[in-house]
């Protein structure tokens, strides 16, 4: 084994969403960063759909902004059709998602990564990681070319034993035309780690070409798309149209003629699915009842007449598949370019993770994305930000960042591996953010750009003009709480043109600005000030006011846990012997290793008197050992 | 862990102690005092001086209704339990007062504490030493209301067993709008607004349903009846003389003296008890008057919650008195053996149905506590143990977490009602299940995610 001369702070593997973004993050915050990937024309691959955002990923990509990750600005220069969703319901659950064109996509992030300070991009297959004894020095390549870094990331997607399935025809894979990584998940497995498998899929790639549009319906981009990060101004590039399919009676027909030649319900397939990600015979099977699905026709790209049918997953046989395709309307003639494919991998259950993404069992060794079981860009890129930033801090001898449950997704998402461990590949969903109405999009600068500019991840300017937003928000919510209506006979017509008559002389703009009839657009009308705000103010003010009621209750929540969140338990904790707890309690305990009372509070079983048991343990050994 | 809000507990066992004890603890201790107590003394600068008992009454903050009078004493931080203000109010004992002390408490601002709450605070305010730490377990592993015991399990699991068929049609509803908000551009139908509005509303007088089976707000707004039957001068009118403490009822040895009801209402330890003294029943009825009175006696067996049959200790069983307790139907009958201070001439074994025998002596004041306490524990502990199996509200915690999932539910159907956004709808239903989950066990992120996926085809 050759050993490389440069020595790292901080090694990256994999340079799939969670690669980059756990490669950019210590590289901006002045560690030497090495970046190992398999090939380097696929780095930030769209393995799968060729979109970003979406409910609750829209999300994530905000919070991975607000803390100076890439992602965000990334898909603003190359989306190529923006939409926010859920427009008709609050802003709490409001998302953007874009499509993307899928190789722009990966080429300027290659392009950002290549051109950043600190960070060295090498082509290189991690076999083995580098042990002297327990002590994590390093990776070993399948070229005989040994890495030396203080810190391993590690990010290996679907690659890890990853295994092709079509029909019952199966053969080793990272994805559809890539080698799989042999080696290092046996590497980890010999390490003590509880290497399980998991299942997802993608659809076929259809020829634009042999498409019949105008037999679909088209949906377009919204008039004014939305950028994702607070720092793009404008999104400039040109946008396109999807559009929208169906499936029908003969389509299941022929769906259901193959099911005998699914890896699926052959029981080839022994990785588990994920539920809300089906492929389409499951749905029909699951669904018999359903008489059509829909999907949406998504382009690939401005440049490709490749499509992207969305929902459409399968690893039926490919003469199945090409039938099917061909039973919908509109698509009677399709061409399929790349068929669709189901793959198996191997991942690390999380729980043997802290909430700062450092695996319990190896110092120095970080684990984001996929191998943790999650599935999703927007998941994997939000782990490998975390990640990035704590090996960053490891190296500069600071203490790790961690996210709670209230103050982004990030922090929801990691708890939940973390604590509960993952079973069927993990996806991020608003319904597992308890603290949803804090939890906008919104508001993800408000929440987490103080962090990131204090990490150095948010360079000057962007800060400044962010504290300014901060400043005017706050004079606008003092102002409207000591502006009053004198209730002129201009007002009072507008009262009752809104509506409400009912207002008083004296009635503060706060209040009226409360009732869900009323928003800037109509304050306006007798407010002077209210039209010279800029609309990010505007926005943030209406929806602190409107929502006031439920945020204080939410509050209250978070201030009542904060306590019982914060205590640590120490990781040489020992849970044997504690009267009071039962063996059952004990047992789950160890297995898990909570690192706060509040996580263990969230491990199932464990009860509220078990926590308090442990609560009184920590401190009274704690005290002992002060006393020692 | 939870440091920002104040807790109130009842320190004391339940049941009829001579005293009982509320106590409370957080930065708002004082200020709950200073709504429910009424003193004698002086408060010194507007506050309770530290560590310094107070004589005076309680109120409930919210109607004013005077609960007893008693001591107050404030143990401001951090010399204190929990290193918190503390504030105890002493009462009388008795399930009733002190839960309706604890109850005004809440409503003056407290909430309720959580098992083992107390100690948990005063270790994690750095007041428990190693000593204490040691044995800590223990208490906080016993300290879910012990005294109430057996009955106190098996009730829970009626209730628990009610309250999880409630919360099937809250999650279903959950599920609906959590698919609605989560999956926009899947083909999950818009809330179908009738028929989950139908379903709240099912849960909702359920719920209340449940909520007026609370003893306290049961029996303490309506009370309880309890007739006094018997042969003419069994002492009827002497007991009830006895037990209310005044006379009221004339007294005389010619029988059939009282020819009309005569009612009185007492409290027993917080409960009020309305005694109803009827006419003599005998066999022959020569006086119309009197005969008037003992039909209206007899009608008021069906709807008295308790009889207590009065039967002349001194004297041997009458078929009289055997046919009257076998014409109580299924009115619950307590034996009382009157002028027990004469020789004991009753075969008791003969009334085989009731629930229990009493002997006092009315005239000198034997016994009478112990039917009074009789009588409370029958009302108290027959309210908490159900018979027949049906769910029981009986606990001011029970009650209080009910109360959260009511009001919740309230809330969701108002929101519905103006159209507002989802995921207030949702904060509504989750408010509500968060609150049965502390007696049912809680409604986990996953629990609600299967729904999904089995109830909606979702997912690209």
């Amino acid at each position: 084994m050759h050993c490389y001369e440069t020595k790292y702070d901080v090694i990256v593997v994999g340079a799939g969403h969670a690669g980059c973004e756990a490669a950019l993050a210590p590289a901006r915050m002045g560690c030497l960063t090495l970046l190992l990937n398999m090939s380097l024309d696929g780095m930030a691959v769209m393995s799968c759909n060729p979109s970003i955002g979406g409910l609750a990923k829209g999300h994530l990509v905000r919070e991975i902004d607000a803390l100076g990750g890439e992602m965000a600005k990334n898909i603003d220069a190359t989306g190529i059709q923006f939409r926010v969703l859920n427009t008709r319901k609050g802003p709490a659950v409001r998302a953007g998602r874009a499509q993307a064109d899928k190789q722009l996509y990966r080429l300027r992030m290659k392009y950002v990564l290549e051109h950043q300070d600190n960070l060295h991009v090498k082509q290189g297959e991690v076999t083995a990681l580098y042990m002297q004894g327990d002590e994590l020095m390093g990776v070993d390549t399948r070229s005989g070319i040994r890495f030396i870094g203080r810190t391993v990331i590690l990010t290996t997607g679907t690659f890890m034993r990853g295994l092709i399935h079509i029909g019952l025809i199966n053969y080793p894979g990272g994805r559809a035309g890539d080698l799989p990584s042999a080696g290092l998940s046996d590497d980890l497995r010999g390490l003590g780690f509880d290497v399980g498998r998991l299942k997802t899929g993608t659809p076929a790639r259809l020829d634009g070409r042999t498409i019949d549009f105008s037999r679909l319906e088209a949906q377009y981009s919204d008039d004014n798309p939305v950028p994702f990060s607070f720092s793009t101004k404008r999104i400039t590039m040109p946008q396109i149209p999807c559009y929208i399919a169906y499936t029908n009676s003969k389509t299941h027909e022929i769906i259901r003629s193959g099911l005998d030649r699914s890896p699926l319900y052959s029981g080839v397939i022994e990785g588990i699915g994920p539920r809300y990600c089906p492929s389409i015979e499951d749905k029909i099977v699951r669904f018999p009842e359903k008489e059509r699905h829909q999907t949406f026709i998504e382009p690939e790209g401005l440049e490709t007449v490749e499509y992207y049918p969305s929902g459409m997953s399968s690893s039926l046989p490919i003469d199945i598949q090409i039938a099917f395709y061909r039973s919908m309307e509109g698509l009677e003639k399709v061409e399929m370019m790349r068929p669709a494919y189901g793959i198996e991998y191997d991942y690390v259950n999380p729980i043997q993770l802290h909430a700062t993404l450092e695996t319990k069992l190896i110092k120095n060794l970080f684990h984001a994305g996929q191998i943790n079981g999650t599935s999703g860009y927007e998941e994997a890129a939000g782990q490998g930000l975390l990640a990035g930033i704590n090996a960053a801090l490891r190296v500069k001898g600071k203490e790790p960042v961690r996210f709670a449950r209230h103050e982004s997704y990030i922090g929801v998402m990691v708890d939940d591996l973390v604590t509960l461990g993952v079973k069927e590949p993990y996806r991020m969903f608003t319904s597992r953010a308890e603290h949803r109405l804090l939890l906008r999009e919104d508001n993800a600068d408000i929440r987490l750009r103080d962090l990131g500019y204090r990490l150095g991840l948010v360079d000057e300017d962007t800060y400044s003009d962010f504290c300014n937003k901060k400043d005017e928000i706050n004079k606008e919510l003092e102002r409207i709480k000591v502006t009053r209506i004198g209730l002129t006979p201009v007002e009072k017509e507008w009262c009752s043109h809104h509506d409400c008559k009912d207002i008083q002389k004296g009635t503060t703009l706060d209040q009226i600005l409360r009732r869900p009839e009323i928003g800037y657009d109509q304050l306006q009308e007798i407010d002077q000030i209210s039209k010279e705000l800029t609309k990010e103010v505007r926005e943030q003010v209406e929806i602190q006011i409107k929502y006031q009621g439920y945020i204080s209750r939410q509050m209250e929540q978070i201030e009542r846990m904060r306590k019982q969140e914060e205590v640590r338990i120490p990781e040489e904790f020992d849970y044997n012997n504690i009267p009071g707890l039962t063996l059952e309690v004990q047992e789950k305990l160890k297995r898990y290793k909570p690192d706060t009372l509040g996580q263990a509070a969230r491990i199932e079983g464990i009860t509220p008197a078990a926590v308090a048991i442990v609560a009184v343990m920590l401190k009274s050994r704690g005290e002992q050992k002060v006393e020692s | 862990m939870y440091i920002l809000d104040t807790i109130a507990a009842i320190a004391t066992p339940l049941g009829a102690g001579g005293i009982g004890i509320v106590r409370v603890s957080g930065p708002d201790s004082e200020s709950i005092g200073k709504l429910i107590f009424s003193g004698s003394k002086k408060i010194i600068g507007g506050g309770f001086e530290s560590h310094r008992l107070f004589y005076g009454r309680f109120f409930h903050p919210s109607d004013g209704f005077l609960i007893d009078e008693g001591m107050l004493v404030l143990m401001r931080a951090p010399r204190s339990y929990t290193r918190e203000d503390v504030l105890e109010l002493h009462c009388h004992g008795g399930y009733l007062i002190v839960s309706k002390l604890l109850d005004a408490c809440v409503a003056a601002g407290a909430r309720l504490a959580e098992p083992g709450e107390f100690t948990r605070r005063a270790f994690l305010n750095g007041r428990i030493d190693l000593a204490q730490a040691e044995s800590i377990s223990d208490i906080i592993s016993s300290s879910t209301d012990r005294s109430l015991a057996l009955a106190q399990s098996q009730r829970e699991g009626h209730l628990s067993r009610s309250l999880a068929e409630l919360r099937s049609p809250l999650i279903d509803a959950l599920a609906l709008v959590e698919a609605y908000i989560d999956f926009p551009e899947d083909e999950v139908d818009p809330l179908v607004i009738g028929a989950v509005l139908d379903r709240i509303a099912a849960v909702r007088s359920s719920l209340q349903k449940l909520l007026d089976t609370f003893t306290t707000a049961k029996v303490l707004r309506e009370g309880v009846s309890v007739l006094l039957l018997g042969r003419p001068n069994a002492g009827k009118s002497s007991l009830l003389n006895a037990l209310t403490g005044t006379e009221r009822a004339i007294v005389s040895h010619l029988p059939g003296t009282t020819r009309d009801l005569i009612e009185e209402t007492v409290s027993l330890y917080g409960l009020p008890v309305k005694i109803i003294d009827a006419a003599g029943i005998r066999s022959h009825h020569f006086d119309s008057v009197e005969q008037e009175g003992v039909r209206r006696a007899l009608d008021k067996v069906g709807s008295a919650d308790l009889i207590l049959l009065l039967i002349d200790g001194s004297k041997p069983v009458l078929n009289e008195d055997l046919e009257l307790a076998s014409n109580l139907g299924k009115t619950p009958y307590l034996l009382v053996l009157t002028k027990s201070d004469l020789p004991h001439m009753v075969d008791t074994a003969k009334f085989e149905n009731a629930i229990g025998i009493c002997p006092v002596s009315a005239k000198q004041a034997v016994g009478i506590n112990d039917l009074t306490m009789f009588i409370y524990d029958y009302f108290v502990s027959s309210s908490v143990v159900s018979s027949d199996g049906v769910a029981l509200v009986s606990t001011v915690r029970h009650r209080d977490i009910l109360l959260r999932a009511f009001s919740s539910l309230e809330r969701f159907s108002y929101n519905q009602l103006i159209n507002s956004p989802p995921e207030l709808l949702s904060l509504d239903l989750r408010e509500a299940l968060s609150a049965l989950g502390e007696i049912t066990g809680e409604t986990t992120a996953d629990e609600l995610l299967d729904l999904i996926f089995s109830s909606f085809c979702i997912g690209k």
